[in-house]
């Protein structure tokens, strides 16, 4: 399966045929997100949401549906971007088990602070620190499967780059996030372990090319911690983003979130939509 | 999934050493190319209220030379630039990031107007991309 997906991106690659482009240099804004910030999909990136450059403001709105295996995780969020400096989110996670019957909701407030760069013209990296307070609403399950807390919080570094026309002649985009974290598949299932207490180093990544100035195609990898010792996966992805304009864009992608408080091979669609209100 | 990223990245290293025989200039379509992505740049910061005033009282007819020398300079072509740097040129103007982001759409669209494929586009932002520093906030 995996082999297939490949076939296809690499084909995607290879594609020379282009759909003619009448837009923006796409690059400074990506999308939020699964967490609310301003990011790929999985992974939180360097870029703050939104197109504001360093004289505007700009707010954002998303919903994010991911359907697997045995679970569906619908995400609503928003996220202020201020001065192309700071970036304020909050997202709301509503994990229902569909196999199982009944759903765990948890909130999650963000942060991020631009500290070098711009992730098209600057010679480094763009590069931006952020922190995310998740708190969890209901934690029954967590609590019976041994995890410590019903808070967490996680800090991370991002480095973003788009280097123009590096990838024959297509724009090419790469981030790279250290995440510092104990929160159980997101704090879905809670923070910790009683034999595993600490906020573990994480390491995430995506790579994405823009096909025109509005279609991007990329792949993302997630590695996750294992307090529990249910044998959490590292998630990863592959997307195609559609972005017709600086006020929307939608998001496909195919999922891969492994096993899942004991449910094996979890995997399905992803679908985001998004945009920018002002 | 490693495997995957490692085997397009060779793909794209490929492609990209498939491409680079000819120089970026030829790529454009030369002179003639060239003197239209101008041309369009120009009409199209004519239309826009927001960036014409940072020409006023400049001479357009210079301006459209060495835009036209410098384009052809940086893209490897027959030509040397001769005009002003980037940073005595932009002097004084205090250019914002906001502006010169909109400057660049409007350069686009006189590329895409001027029938420069998107990648040739892309090769020749990234040409351009490293002046910023000498015009923004100055």
């Amino acid at each position: 399966m995996r082999g297939t997906y490949c076939a296809v991106l690499a084909l995607l690659t290879l594609s020379q045929n282009v759909i003619a482009d009448e837009g923006k240099l796409i690059g400074t804004a990506g999308l939020n997100q699964i967490e609310g910030a301003g990011g790929g999909g999985l992974v939180p990136w360097a870029t703050l949401s939104g197109y504001d450059s360093q004289e505007q403001t700009s707010l954002n709105v998303f919903a994010t549906n991911v359907n697997v295996d045995d679970y569906r995780l619908q995400v609503l969020g928003s996220s202020v971007s201020l001065y192309d400096r700071v970036e304020v989110s909050a997202a709301r996670h509503t994990f229902d088990l569909t196999s199982l019957g009944g759903e765990i909701r948890q909130n999650i407030y963000g942060a991020k602070v631009r500290l070098y760069g711009d992730v098209v013209y600057s010679q480094y990296p763009q590069l931006s620190a952020g922190v995310q307070y998740k708190d969890l609403q209901d934690d029954t399950i967590a609590n019976a499967l041994g995890s410590t807390d019903s808070s967490g919080l996680d800090y991370y570094l991002s480095a973003t780059k788009v280097h123009l026309g590096a990838a024959a002649g297509y724009n090419l985009v790469w981030n790279v996030t250290a995440r510092m974290t104990k929160a159980n598949q997101l704090g879905l299932l809670g923070f910790g372990h009683a034999t595993q207490d600490n906020h573990e180093l994480m390491m995430e990544g995506s790579v994405g090319i823009l096909f025109n100035r509005h279609l991007a195609v990329g792949a993302e990898y997630r590695q996750k911690p294992d307090n529990l010792g249910l044998g959490e996966d590292d998630w990863w992805d592959v997307f195609v983003t559609y972005i017709p304009s600086k006020s929307f864009n939608v998001t496909l992608a195919w999922a891969e979130l492994g096993s899942i408080a004991g449910a094996q091979g979890q995997d399905g669609l992803y679908l985001s939509i998004g945009g920018q209100l002002w | 999934m490693v495997k995957c990223v490692s085997s397009m990245l060779i793909i794209l290293a490929l492609a990209g050493c498939a491409t680079t025989q000819q120089s970026l200039y030829d790529e454009l379509g030369g002179k003639q190319t060239i003197a239209a992505i101008v041309d369009n740049f120009i009409t199209e910061i004519q239309y826009d209220a927001e960036i014409l005033p940072y020409f006023e009282g400049s001479d357009i007819a210079r301006f459209r030379d060495k835009l036209e020398e410098q384009l052809c300079d940086v893209a490897d072509g027959p030509c040397d630039y001769t005009g002003d740097t980037m940073a005595q040129v932009h002097a004084g103007m205090a250019i914002t990031e906001h502006d010169f982001n909109l400057t660049v759409d409007l350069l686009i669209n006189a590329m895409t107007q001027a029938g420069v494929p998107h990648r040739v586009q892309n090769k020749l932002l990234a040409r351009l991309a490293p002046m910023r520093k000498d015009m923004l906030y100055k």
